[in-house]
């Protein structure tokens, strides 16, 4: 670890109080925020709040939404190590929305971009530190000692030459009376007790008997519920609807039109949903009704025959690519697909004149505080957001389409209103992953050396999708991020991008960019390995001498996978490395293709997130994300009919099951690097690792996916 | 008219539609938000509870169809977390976002009650039913091999209180 003392800009206050008995709470607010990241200054935005209480329960408030990727028992483990308190009386709170919470990232509240650990990893700790110098104090102070003779030690505080003690509550009261020390010190790694331990998940015990709260178990006193009716077809309106039949089934309270479809609100969801069935709407659609997925590659392979806006250029690859004495073309292709979260969308709301409470399993409460505010029309201080745990989120919870469903609805309701959406309406009013069409070349030369790179991708813009202009000069990273970062050392490189929207609406998708661009990257690789006549590891090694992490995993993970060793008789392997959110992954899959069925058997998975500060959590998040990236590869897509999603349910939008689910194996190389993204990266190498086992098994090169039964004959 | 059944052993009567699914009025008449919505359709099993013992999708059951029946939710399950199944998946910190794991449960429990010792094929057979979008099903079938055990033998050593049980996966660490 590379940071020991550190200390507070002075433009940082640090807030502390005493609410009654509550005893210490600490925080930070950095009010210079903007002009800080103006200057290009480090951000160091403390977004941790730490609460002791006098019955010694020690409160870590998470900034973060839980959406299984385990923060809130992670952030706790980095407050935990410098406040050096009690890890068993550790309770948890998630943070209302304030800016005292914002991500140094995204400059908002939000969760996101495998960003909760890489943001917090200097916050929490310090946050942590602050306390106990706090409570290191007032025990000094207490006793009439200097507080050098004391120590931290399991909540407690300790006068080491007396072994005088006084628990953490016990001086949190005169604790959070003293003022913030103006800089702490850091623990070196060496010194970690916590950081780095498997310890159990806090979260674990409330979800075995049904007690988590998630979004769709808010309760509120006197509470409706409602479904929307919107437009099967995206932008479009109603036209005119009648309401008599769903008015007169029993339960319904009321027919509300709201901006995105018809609310029918009833004492419970069943009835709304009954309710919603009777309806009789007429839709205006809209243009996007002569949309279909032929349509839509169409447009995206025209617009791939024209150059785009450049994403990387290294030499002169046109040249290189006419001079080279073998040349590879190829096109690979990515469709739209659904995040399909187990918990589908909902939110719960109270518009009041004065204010609003919002309870929502959101991955974003600053837009969502905004969003709510704008419908009630009030001040955004008027909004309370609560946010629940989320049933899954990958990204698609970052939208508030959901939360502007139930503000807009209680708001005519006058009541509390949580709206749920159906499994279909989840999965046809989605923000999909971007399908993606790739035109790739390659030259080798005599000696089958890599001397020329090209690549165009077409795609729609997930930044466009969710900031309107976001996206000035054509380029949107996140459609090229995976491909644009090749890293291997090839002399001749053009990345160029096509900005191609269809309509339907595209969002952030567990890995983003490199969920797609990543198995088209290491696909194509392949394709090179063998037109060079070359081993895939061995060919992937030399062109990645000199990137030591990727050498790393992709080592740690041929050994393990005892690369070139036999294996059993129509069982072949498949190797891909893809870095993403500053963590490097490789992979290799087993896999057999008989007569059409591709079956995964085991996918050893080797990693370098930095300093690991839960490997149990990292292990989870590895292998979830093998099976979140194994559906992609093996299952499902999303296509569009007549501008509708075609897909509704887990019938014809079926995900990875347990009989499905390979056998996975994950490690990690040792590290000293500060910790990187870990909820996304393990998924882009799935793909390719699968689909390069599948062409060993097959000689078939598959280059769209999901794997179709008639591309591996 | 009122449908009574038993809920969690002690009686239930509720007014409701009679074609309401079981789902629905666990949630949102009796508030009982432990068994969980995830597709209507039977096709996730995010909504399994127990009827007379037998795991049962609570989206497509309707409530007229369980008169005088014995139904168990995961609230039924223990108070204390003392049951196997929950005492392997805290042993084995299978949960991630957790939505679906009240559903995993009941069919773990389901399968365990008539397979005490379940090969991975009988796993695979009676949880596929089930979906984790999170990919906690490597988990699930080691702490369904645990839960076996559990019925058998001692419960989870002392030292398995605070920290996860590593794969057999994760080499290095932090240093």
């Amino acid at each position: 670890m590379s940071r020991g003392k550190v200390s507070l800009d002075r433009r940082e206050f640090l807030k502390t109080g005493v609410a009654g008995a509550t005893g210490l709470v600490v925080g930070f607010y950095l009010p210079g925020r903007d002009e800080i990241f103006a200057a290009g200054a480090e951000p160091e935005v403390l977004n941790a709040w730490i609460h002791v209480s006098p019955d010694d329960d020690v409160t870590i408030i998470i900034s973060k939404s839980e959406m299984g990727q385990g923060v809130v028992t992670s952030l706790s483990m980095l407050a935990a190590e410098e406040l050096a308190c009690d890890w068993k009386k550790i309770r948890t709170e998630f943070a209302p929305a304030a800016a005292v919470y914002f991500d140094p990232v995204f400059r908002a509240q939000g969760t996101g971009g495998s960003t909760s650990i890489r943001s917090g990893w200097v916050p929490m700790r310090r946050a942590g530190a602050t306390a106990r110098e706090m409570l290191l104090r007032a025990a000094a102070e207490k006793w009439g000692v200097d507080k050098s003779e004391c120590h931290a030690e399991d909540g407690t505080m300790v006068h080491t030459a007396t072994k005088r003690r006084a628990t953490y509550g016990s001086l949190a009261v005169a604790a959070g009376k003293l003022p913030p020390p103006s800089d702490v010190t850091l623990k070196d790694a060496t010194q970690f007790a916590v950081i780095g331990k498997p310890l159990k998940r806090l979260d674990t015990r409330e979800k075995v008997n049904g007690r988590a709260g998630f979004g769709i178990d808010v309760r509120r006193p006197g509470m409706l519920h409602a479904v929307v009716l919107r437009c099967p077809v995206y932008g479009g309106k109603v036209a005119s609807f009648d309401a008599t039949k769903a008015r007169a089934v029993p339960g319904v309270k009321d027919v509300v039109q709201i901006s995105t479809g018809i609310a029918v609100v009833a004492d419970n969801t069943w009835n709304a949903m009954q309710g919603r069935r009777a309806l009789e709407v007429k839709w205006d659609e809209g243009k996007l009704a002569s949309v279909s997925s032929d349509t839509i590659w169409k447009l995206y392979a025209d617009r791939a025959e024209k150059p785009g806006v450049v994403a990387r250029k290294n030499g002169d690859a046109a040249a290189a690519l006419a001079g080279a004495s073998q040349k590879l073309e190829a096109v690979y292709q990515a469709p739209f697909e659904a995040h399909a979260t187990m918990e589908p969308m909902n939110c719960t709301a109270d518009v009041r004149p004065d204010g609003v409470d919002v309870w929502a399993p959101t991955q974003f409460q600053t837009t969502s505080q905004i969003t709510a505010a704008q419908v009630a029309g009030v001040k955004p201080d008027a909004v309370k957001i609560h946010t629940t745990f989320l049933g899954g989120g990958f990204g698609r919870r970052g939208w508030t389409d959901f939360v502007k469903d139930a503000c807009e609805t209680s708001k005519a309701m006058k009541a509390p209103v949580q709206v749920t959406w159906s499994r279909e309406d989840d999965m046809q009013h989605d923000y999909y992953r971007p399908a993606s069409y790739a035109k790739l070349a390659a030259g080798l030369d005599a000696d089958g050396n890599v001397v020329a790179w090209t690549t165009r991708i077409a795609c729609d813009s997930v930044m466009s999708w969710f900031f309107p202009g976001s996206v000035q000069n054509g380029l949107d990273n996140a459609s090229v991020e995976g491909i644009s970062d090749l890293p291997y050392a090839i002399p001749n490189v053009l990345v160029d991008y096509q900005l191609v929207s269809a309509g339907i609406p595209t969002g952030f998708w567990r890995s983003v960019g490199a969920s797609q661009n990543g198995f088209f990257r290491e696909s194509f690789v392949d394709e090179l390995a063998a037109a060079a006549k070359k081993d895939p590891y061995q060919f992937r090694r030399a062109l990645l001498a000199k990137s030591a992490r990727h050498i790393g995993v992709l080592d740690l993970a041929a050994q393990k996978a005892g690369w070139g060793k036999p294996l059993p008789k129509g069982v072949f392997r498949g190797i891909a490395v893809v870095q993403s959110f500053d963590t490097y992954v490789a992979q290799v899959a087993e896999v057999s293709a008989d007569k059409g069925q591709v079956k995964v058997h085991r996918i050893v998975c080797a990693l370098d997130c930095g300093q690991v500060v839960n490997p149990g959590i990292v292990e989870q998040q590895a292998v979830g994300g093998i099976v979140f990236g194994l559906t992609q590869t093996l299952k499902d897509e999303i296509t569009i009919e007549r501008g509708r999603v075609v897909q509704s349910n887990f019938n014809d939008f079926d995900v990875v099951r347990m009989n499905e689910a390979p056998k996975v194996e994950v490690y990690v190389v040792p590290s000293k690097e500060s910790p990187t993204g870990m909820g996304e990266p393990a998924v882009p190498p799935v793909a390719p690792a699968v689909c390069n086992a599948v062409f060993a098994a097959t000689g078939k090169r598959i280059r769209r996916i999901p794997i179709r039964a008639e591309d591996l004959v | 008219m009122a449908i009574r059944f038993t809920l969690n052993g002690k009686p239930q009567a509720v007014d409701v539609e009679p074609n309401m699914p079981l789902l629905w009025v666990l949630r949102d008449t009796l508030n009982m938000t432990g068994t969980k919505f995830g597709c209507g359709m039977a096709l996730c099993g995010a909504c399994t509870v127990h009827i007379n013992g037998e795991a049962t999708r609570s989206c497509v059951t309707p409530i007229s169809s369980v008169a005088g029946k014995k139904v168990t939710t995961i609230e039924g399950l223990s108070s204390d977390h003392s049951h196997p199944v929950q005492q392997a998946w805290i042993e084995l910190d299978v949960p991630q976002c957790g939505y679906c794991q009240s559903g995993q449960i009941m069919s773990a429990v389901s399968l365990l009650a008539k397979t005490s010792n379940p090969t991975d094929a009988q796993i695979d057979d009676a949880m596929s039913g089930n979906i984790c979008r999170c990919g906690t099903y490597q988990q699930i079938r080691r702490a369904i091999h645990r839960a076996a055990q559990l019925h058998h033998g001692p419960p989870a050593a002392k030292s398995a209180e605070l920290e996860r049980p590593q794969g057999n996966a994760v080499a290095g660490g932090a240093e």
